[in-house]
């Protein structure tokens, strides 16, 4: 029986990844390996004034001390990734005594053993000359600009001031959303190695040909002489997406002392060095007819990014986009401050731009005295309001009535606080998840044997998605034969390139190519060729210009659809209901049940898909009531850098989850009808879990997380 | 870390330079942190110091007995059920695992400006350099106990059920064994936060004793915090209670997640003594615990959060089948 897409498999990497098969970056271990330790500084804004490296040389088996006295110079400047670089944050370590973050890389100690490394880290005196820091929104100092002075288009159409101001009904609210790390267990972990003159690295990636084209560009070499190994990735979130800093420092580090550098940061560095979700102040005014229909729709967002890199989150971009409504205004502003550069994290615009426009959906269905569910159905469109174009597939509506019947909420009491179970109460909540549709030129070979084996060999990522087993199931079916007769080969920038893992597009993307490749070795089959046929293809999605490929193979994405361009809008959609308990003394909530019903066009590989999605939802929950970096305002410090005092869900946190996915046939979206789900699943879940709060409470919670505190009064 | 030599000690023997090693789930984490740096440190989990016991005298507890092994003792969750429960509901099974009973009561501060040693100004790591939770990142952090020196909460549970039962602890020192109350062993910061207990360099916790009462087998933890397991405490309440009817006879309270030391609540425990137990005589009694409640921003719902665990404790102690 061949497998194919939709067949329920097994990870075919699961056992290796159960039984410390798989390798990864941070197990990687070379001969003659050196040991670097980082030093981070203990301010946020300001200069290095001094360093005494005396106590740390004198540590035995200590090699370097790396810092901008010896390395000013050695990492080229390179364009932030927004602006068509590589780089996650321009922001370059040991280039110069200038501080622009807590937690700045000032220092980086190489030795011959780990231990040695960092006792002298620990050693090194670093005198600094501190400036006041701004922190962040409320502080001295920000700089405010609008997103749109760096090119985002703020979506608009109508005029929804004049029909905010006419309409019947309407309700105005702020929301926050907080900074939020993604702490994927494996740490930042690098390993430098020159063989020859080229360069070997080590590290876990999401887009492998962009670190090797980013590296190179960085340390002045040819990119072909950089080789990224990356075949499995401990979680990355958006994490892994972009260059961090560190990896040119460790290789220059590699380069000057001839030998391999490897370099594990802590858990608490973890939170400097690479990215983070930005936190964000948004406020909504929402206007509609006594019907429900949507009149007004006003979103406007301040998003907290770093002095030199104007990251933004952008949500805008979906909220606009997702009802039927005639006049829309929105704006993003960026607010500068002392902060390291925020980038992607898991459903980067949408977890915290819709929960806010959920969240307000919620406060409109209130003031209209109509079921949330109803208000959404009310407003569901099958073309986005901005520029008219239709969606290729939309089945919100089929989410919204799957998700309704599992849940039952058809017994819910719409009043707050009339529900409860003994010493509960307890609350009901939905909100709407949308996630857009991206596909991106890629390339891929796929190679069958006589004997019925196929190897797949692409420079995709399986940062624990489940890509290897997706991929497979594709070239299973293409090739019409049993998915334990494939070989999927990923994360090796040797490899043909294939886009980054975000924005949802892995599957779509490379399925699609995988597919192309199989189709043509079956016609040559067909045509009689004989023997092993390997073939190499490439796909440009519609609407990305053919230089695309040529781009990626210079680690530069190009990813297509999307809400915003083309001649259609793509998305996948969901609907979450959320059944919390809040104690009614000391207001503690939990969340005993959840259901997601998602229409996310064809379902590649289920069991995965069932993972992702339930991955997500608990994702989202921790996103409603645990999740928040804590920041020292006088210091612009993060304080609870550790995976003990920066809380998610635990497994006592999560009781009865169901994902439901609906059969959905999309031939518009893309040749295979492949919609991304690795992000749908925790959009809306953040202001299903508030709303719910609100019907146990009446409490109206709009800021997160959403904490005892909130709940006292 | 910095290099520290290691050693196994063979007996309860005085070491004054030497830092003790049972579980190392705090000593090895600050340790890392670079927050402690022993020159020495004495391995002395090959002591014979672990066992439960309980007789008629009470509850014994060796200091080597891990957290986990007490938590599920199916005679100690009988009748002693808030000893019990404050360990179950601490940290996670894999530190319960690790834990020893000696080290879990002095388990420093989680306050993350005594961990992070980049920030100058913590007295009770750096003597006189000042307070930099005061003003800062303090949700976690005490409002009962505190000085203008120092507002670290104390973290564990089960110290609160050691408290409120009125336990022993037994200690080996330079001048050999003794033992006192327990309550004794842990001292307010006042102007030196750097001295969290009355133990002298060298000295070894070696046991509990936790004695036998009318109001041990009603009593209960209740622990509030943000998520369902593996958090610290908001707030928490040990609760003992004998009844007569409705009426209290005995009752013994203790309170964690809001104080810099285990805080035992002696004028709630006289609001409640000879009245009737119900909503409005545990109100009284909650507002007589946090009489004394100093907040400093973050921090500022903790007197109103620690009220409500306390009513509910006592009211859940209540309807204890005891």
């Amino acid at each position: 029986m061949p497998d194919g897409i939709g067949t329920d498999h097994q990870r075919i990497d699961g056992r290796a990844k159960v039984t410390g098969g798989a390798r990864y970056a941070s197990d990687v271990m070379l001969g003659n390996v050196a040991h670097a330790w980082l030093v981070t500084s203990a301010i946020a804004r300001g200069h290095i004034t001094g360093m005494d490296e005396a106590a740390a040389r004198a540590v035995p088996g200590v090699l370097e001390v790396f810092s901008h006295r010896n390395m000013h110079g050695a990492v080229a400047e390179t364009e932030f990734f927004a602006k068509g670089g590589y780089v996650g944050s321009t922001i370059r370590p040991l280039e110069s005594d200038r501080i622009w973050h807590d937690g700045q890389i000032v220092a980086m100690v190489v030795a011959d053993t780990l231990e040695a490394a960092r006792e002298a880290a620990f050693r090194l005196q670093v005198e600094y000359r501190e400036e006041q820091p701004a922190a962040g929104f409320d502080a001295a100092g920000v700089e405010v600009k609008a997103a749109s002075e760096g090119g985002f288009e703020d979506p608009e159409v109508g005029d929804a001031d004049r029909a905010y101001g006419n309409a019947e009904v309407k309700i105005e609210a702020e929301y926050s959303t907080p900074t939020q790390h993604h702490n994927p267990i494996e740490l930042f972990t690098t390993t430098a190695h020159w063989v020859g003159g080229k360069l070997e690295l080590h590290e876990g990636s999401q887009f492998v040909h962009g670190l090797k084209n980013g590296v190179a560009a960085q340390l002045g070499i040819d990119p072909a002489d950089v080789h990224v190994v990356s075949p499995f990735v401990g979680g990355a979130f958006g994490s892994r997406g972009s260059l961090t800093q560190r990896t040119a420092l460790v290789a220059e580090a590699a380069r000057r002392l001839g030998r391999p550098v490897k370099l594990v940061p802590t858990r608490d560095q973890g939170f400097t060095i690479a990215t983070y979700r930005a936190e964000t102040r948004q406020k909504v005014k929402l206007a509609a007819g006594r019907d429900g229909k949507l009149q007004a729709l006003v979103h406007e967002g301040w998003e907290v990014t770093s002095r030199p890199d104007p990251y933004k989150v952008g949500g805008t971009a979906t909220t606009a986009r997702i009802y039927a409504c005639p006049n829309v205004r929105t704006k993003v502003n960026l607010v500068h401050a002392d902060r390291n550069t925020p980038g992607f994290m898991r459903s980067p615009p949408e977890l915290p731009y819709m929960f806010a426009l959920e969240s307000a959906m919620d406060e409109l269905a209130v003031a209209l005295n109509m079921d949330p569910v109803e208000l959404r159905r009310v407003n569901d469109t099958q073309r986005e309001p901005i520029k008219g174009l239709p969606y290729s597939s939309r089945n919100l509506v089929g989410c919204l009535d799957a998700g309704a019947k599992a849940f039952g909420w058809e017994r819910r009491n719409p009043a707050p606080r009339s529900m409860r179970q003994g010493e509960w109460l307890v609350g009901w909540g939905m909100a709407t998840s949308i996630y857009p549709t991206h596909i991106g030129a890629a390339t891929a070979r796929v190679t069958l044997l006589p004997s019925g084996h196929a190897r797949v060999q692409t420079a995709a990522h399986d940062v624990g998605t489940g890509a290897y087993t997706a991929i497979g199931l594709a070239a299973a079916e293409g090739l019409g034969v049993s998915l334990d007769k494939v070989a999927v080969e990923l994360g090796d920038s040797d490899l043909p390139p294939a886009p980054v893992a975000g924005g949802s597009n892995t599957t779509a993307s490379v399925c699609n190519v995988v597919m192309k490749a199989c189709d043509e070795i079956r016609a040559r089959r067909a045509q009689g060729q004989q023997g092993a046929i390997e073939v190499y293809a490439e796909n440009v999605p519609e609407g990305l210009p053919p230089e695309a490929i040529g781009k990626l193979y210079q680690g530069r994405n190009a990813l297509g659809g999307g809400l915003e361009g083309g001649k259609q809008a793509m998305a996948a959609f969901g609907a979450i209901f959320v059944e919390v308990r809040v104690h009614e003394r000391t207001r503690e909530v939990r969340v005993p049940r959840a259901v997601g019903a998602f229409a996310a066009g064809r379902i590649v590989s289920p069991r995965q898909a069932h993972s992702q999605l339930t991955g997500g939802m608990i994702w989202g929950i921790g996103a409603a009531l645990h999740e928040t970096t804590e920041i020292d305002h006088r210091t612009a410090r993060y304080m609870n850098d550790n995976l003990s005092e920066y809380l998610v869900p635990v497994n006592a946190d999560i009781q009865q989850l169901d994902v439901i996915m609906l059969d959905e046939r999309d031939s518009q979206a893309n040749p295979l009808g492949i919609k991304g789900i690795g992000e749908l699943g925790n959009v809306g879940t953040n202001a299903a879990v508030a709303n719910a709060v609100f019907h146990a409470t009446g409490t109206r919670p709009r800021h997160l997380p959403v904490r005892i505190e909130q709940l006292l009064g | 870390m910095r290099p520290f030599s290691y050693m196994r000690a063979d007996a309860p023997k005085a070491d004054a330079a030497a830092s003790f090693l049972a579980g190392g789930t705090t000593l090895l984490d600050l340790m890392k942190l670079d927050v402690l740096r022993p020159e020495r440190v004495a391995d002395i989990n090959g002591l014979a110091l672990s066992g439960v016991r309980l007789d008629a005298h009470g509850l014994h507890l060796g200091a080597l007995a891990r957290m986990s092994e007490v938590a599920d003792h199916a005679e100690v969750k009988r009748h002693y059920p808030v000893v019990a429960q404050s360990l179950m509901l601490a940290a996670s099974p894999q530190i319960r695992n690790m834990a020893s009973l000696g080290g879990n009561v002095l388990q420093r501060t989680r306050c993350p400006y005594f961990r992070d040693t980049s920030y100058t100004a913590c007295n009770k790591r750096n003597p006189g350099s000042g307070c930099s939770a005061i003003g800062g990142v303090n949700r976690l952090q005490a409002v009962l106990g505190t000085s203008e020196a120092c507002i670290a909460a104390y973290p564990g549970d089960f110290a609160q059920a050691l408290v409120v039962l009125d336990a022993e602890v037994e200690v080996q020192g330079a001048q050999g064994r003794r033992r006192m109350r327990f309550a004794e062993l842990h001292v307010a910061p006042g102007q030196a936060p750097q001295r969290e207990t009355t133990l002298q360099p060298g000295d070894l916790i070696t046991g509990f004793s936790v004695p036998a009462g009318a109001w041990t087998a009603r009593s209960l933890y209740l622990k509030v915090r943000d998520r369902e397991s593996y958090a610290f405490a908001l707030a928490s309440a040990a609760v003992a209670l004998q009844l007569e009817g409705e009426t209290v006879r005995e009752v013994r309270i203790a309170l964690g997640g809001v104080a810099t030391v285990p805080w035992r609540a002696h004028d709630a425990e006289a609001e409640l003594r000879g009245k009737r137990l119900d909503e409005a005589s545990a109100t009284r009694a909650a507002a007589a615990a946090f009489a004394s409640a100093q907040t400093h921003g973050e921090n500022a719902f903790k007197p109103e959060l620690g009220r409500r665990t306390l009513v509910r404790a006592l009211l859940q102690a209540k309807q204890m089948e005891a």
